[in-house]
């Protein structure tokens, strides 16, 4: 009896040999779902190049293994979203989807992903209901949680002792959690909550009221083409020297071109700037700009840092669909961010330091985004304690 | 609620209104003369702005940039009605909606594909940059101002060529009683290819003015499109006077409506109720507009005979 339960265990062992070696033989299978058409289209694909920058720099592979990307759009429609990741990972069986840049299309796909034992690692949007009492061990936003540059906006407006705020953004749910962040850190007077339209392109009677009113600072939330306009009415109607602006995804590498010398000066907060000063940082920036003759922003450098996260953590496991094992290996997050110090929280979203930027133009020429100070250090999401790691 | 905030929104709807005007006007002429209905004019809104910005950076100045962009803009909305409606004047209302609609598709797509999914930057032309102080402290950009002056020149100067020339003439008849007008000898193909091109390019004068103040992104001019109907049902399908009308109010209504209907409600309820209400009741207020001159004047401000 005794001998057959060696002569099993070692036929056991074999077997589990021979798999992983097939395991390790295999190609590792990654999904990105990204916004690439319509007017957001510049922030999908700063993420995509990113992420294709890092798997070409490490000889298009991951932790060693041949690595298979499939790009799909997800067109910023939820409902497109689900059926095309639902194919990405029943049709193609992915074993990590990457994605996506927009917080609803995020709570479309979270549940098909996650259900299915596929790994959803996000390169931008951190939306606060998957960073509390949702929190899903197959969850990790790579990027932040969403109210954190919001967050930095109002800690800073703290510090310098602005009394009165203007709020201005969009009229949706990222916009009222945009106020709601930068609320959490000031406590002096918000002299409006003024709400546009999705999609306003003209801000020009906001900007009447907003001069009347006349507040020590205003902040605002305008991602995109809104950004784009705001910046640069802001400027024609000469309230950029009068009024601080203070704002988070709105002045960055993606909409810099477009506004030019009108942003210059104006702050927002962020967890990254392409001036970050590590070697790595450096060598990404110049990289990135020699390939695709663009300044990479917060996005690029997001899908950068998945793709060495995923790097490291398929070095690390043997076999892919040890699902476990893999899970603890992203956890571990044993990998060079471009940001410095990275860590994940239990909540499977970042515990990193944010920073206040101000959008300055090079001697090159060129737009980017440059730290003015860190403002947090080591800081983790609001959210965090509430989510009950499942074992 | 100041009188300087309120003349400063006033421009503000004025300027807005203008916009819109030069939009609808071209769309008002082809829905009514031709009975055509052309969603992709909002396209050619967006074309136009995109020739502007291409030309300027080609030529490193707006007003050139603007110039070649006009006789572009033409071109553009002539090639188009040669190649694709010309051949659905004849087709019901739904094939129109839906080939244009397709057109719309096409050339969002097309703009993508040669300039890039990102915005494009216009500068602002030196001399119309800055802002005049209107009254004490609150600034208004030069730039905003030339744009009213000029949509209220391409007013005057539509007035002109609708009711005072022969070929305005022939419009006006076009619009009452199209099979009449070719009976009479005249013919009616090339009178609708210059009426859709010269739409075309008011659509995409538009367009190139407010290239320097918005962003000139791939489907800037589909929300436009809607409100540019809301204007033509207004003021009468087929009407110029009518859309410039309908266009400037709708400006008002929707500026006005924007910054004052939290204050207004604000006498009557308390404070939070009333931004919490003004904030919904602002963006239907043109269409209540619409409604309610529907109500009264089932055919708009002002109907075209028939």
């Amino acid at each position: 009896m005794k001998t057959f339960v060696k002569a099993a265990g070692v036929a056991a062992a074999l077997g589990l040999m021979a798999s992983t070696a097939l395991a390790q033989g295999e190609k590792v299978r990654v999904g990105l779902m990204l916004t690439l058409s319509g007017p957001s289209a510049v922030l999908g694909q700063q993420a995509r190049d990113g992420f294709n920058l890092a798997v070409k720099e490490m000889g298009g592979k991951l932790g060693g293994r041949e690595v298979e990307v499939i790009v799909v759009d997800d067109e910023l429609k939820p409902d497109v979203a689900v059926t095309k990741v639902k194919g990405l990972v029943e049709r193609d069986k992915v074993d990590f989807v990457v994605g996506p840049i927009f917080s609803n299309v995020a709570g479309a796909i979270h549940k098909p992903v996650t259900d299915a034992g596929v790994f959803l690692l996000s390169p931008n949007a951190g939306p606060s209901v998957f960073a509390g009492k949702g929190c899903n061990p197959n969850f990790f936003a790579v990027s932040y949680q969403n109210d954190q540059n919001h967050e930095v906006a109002g800690k800073v407006a703290q510090n310098r002792g602005y009394k009165r705020v203007y709020l201005l953004t969009p009229n949706y749910q990222a916009g009222r959690d945009a106020m709601a962040g930068f609320k959490r850190h000031f406590k002096g007077e918000i002299v409006e909550e003024s709400y546009v339209p999705l999609n306003n392109l003209d801000f020009q009677s906001e900007l009447a009221k907003l001069a009347a009113a006349q507040p020590d600072a205003v902040f605002t939330f305008m991602p995109g083409g809104m950004g784009v306009n705001l910046v640069r009415q802001y400027r024609q109607a000469g309230l950029a020297d009068k009024i601080p602006f203070l704002s988070a995804f709105t002045v960055d590498e993606s909409t810099l071109p477009a506004q030019q010398d009108a942003a210059i000066g104006m702050l927002g907060g962020s967890n990254w700037a392409p001036n970050l000063d590590t070697p790595q940082n450096k060598a990404f920036v110049a990289a990135y700009e020699k390939e695709f003759n663009a300044v990479p922003g917060s996005y690029s450098m997001h899908a950068y840092d998945t793709a060495k996260l995923l790097d490291s953590a398929v070095k690390s496991v043997k076999d892919l669909s040890d699902k476990k094992a893999v899970r603890e290996a992203i956890a571990k997050a044993d990998f060079q961010s471009l940001r410095g110090d990275f860590k994940f929280g239990a909540n499977g979203f970042p515990v990193q330091d944010f920073y206040l930027v101000k959008a300055a133009k090079r001697p090159d020429g060129k737009f980017q985004t440059e730290i003015v100070e860190k403002v947090f250090d080591d800081y983790a999401d609001a959210y965090a304690k509430d989510c009950k790691p499942a074992s | 609620m100041s009188t300087t905030l309120l003349i400063i929104q006033t421009l503000n709807g004025l300027q807005f209104g203008i916009i819109l005007f030069l939009i609808a006007a071209g769309l008002t002429l082809v829905f009514g003369v031709m009975d055509f209905i052309n969603l992709a004019h909002g396209v050619q809104y967006m074309v136009g702005a995109y020739l502007a910005a291409a030309f300027t950076a080609m030529t490193g100045n707006f007003g050139l940039g603007l110039l070649l962009a006009l006789p572009t803009a033409l071109a553009f909305g002539l090639v188009l009605e040669v190649l694709i409606f010309r051949h659905l004047y004849d087709r019901d209302h739904l094939d129109q909606v839906l080939a244009t609609f397709g057109v719309i598709l096409f050339l969002n797509q097309a703009v993508k594909f040669v300039w890039g999914a990102a915005p494009l930057f216009v500068p602002v032309p030196e001399i119309l940059s800055g802002s005049i102080e209107i009254a004490p402290g609150l600034l208004y950009p030069v730039y905003r101002l030339a744009i009213i002056a000029a949509g209220l020149g391409v007013a005057a100067l539509l007035y002109g060529l609708v009711n005072h020339t022969r070929a305005g003439m022939l419009v006006r008849a076009g619009a009452t009683n199209a099979p009449m007008v070719s009976a009479l000898g005249v013919d009616i193909r090339r009178l609708f290819m210059l009426v859709f091109g010269f739409g075309a390019m008011l659509a995409g004068f538009a367009g190139a003015m407010v290239a320097p103040i918005l962003s000139v992104e791939p489907g800037m001019g589909d929300n436009l499109l809607i409100l540019a109907f809301v204007v033509i049902v207004i003021g009468g399908i087929g009407s110029v006077r009518g859309a410039f009308i309908a266009a400037l109010a709708v400006g008002l209504v929707d500026t006005l409506g924007r910054s004052f209907a939290s204050n207004i409600l604000r006498l009557f309820l308390d404070s939070g109720a009333a931004s919490q209400t003004g904030r919904a009741l602002a963006p239907m207020l043109i269409y209540i507009l619409m409604a309610a001159i529907l109500f009264f004047r089932p055919s708009g401000l002002f109907p075209v005979r028939r």
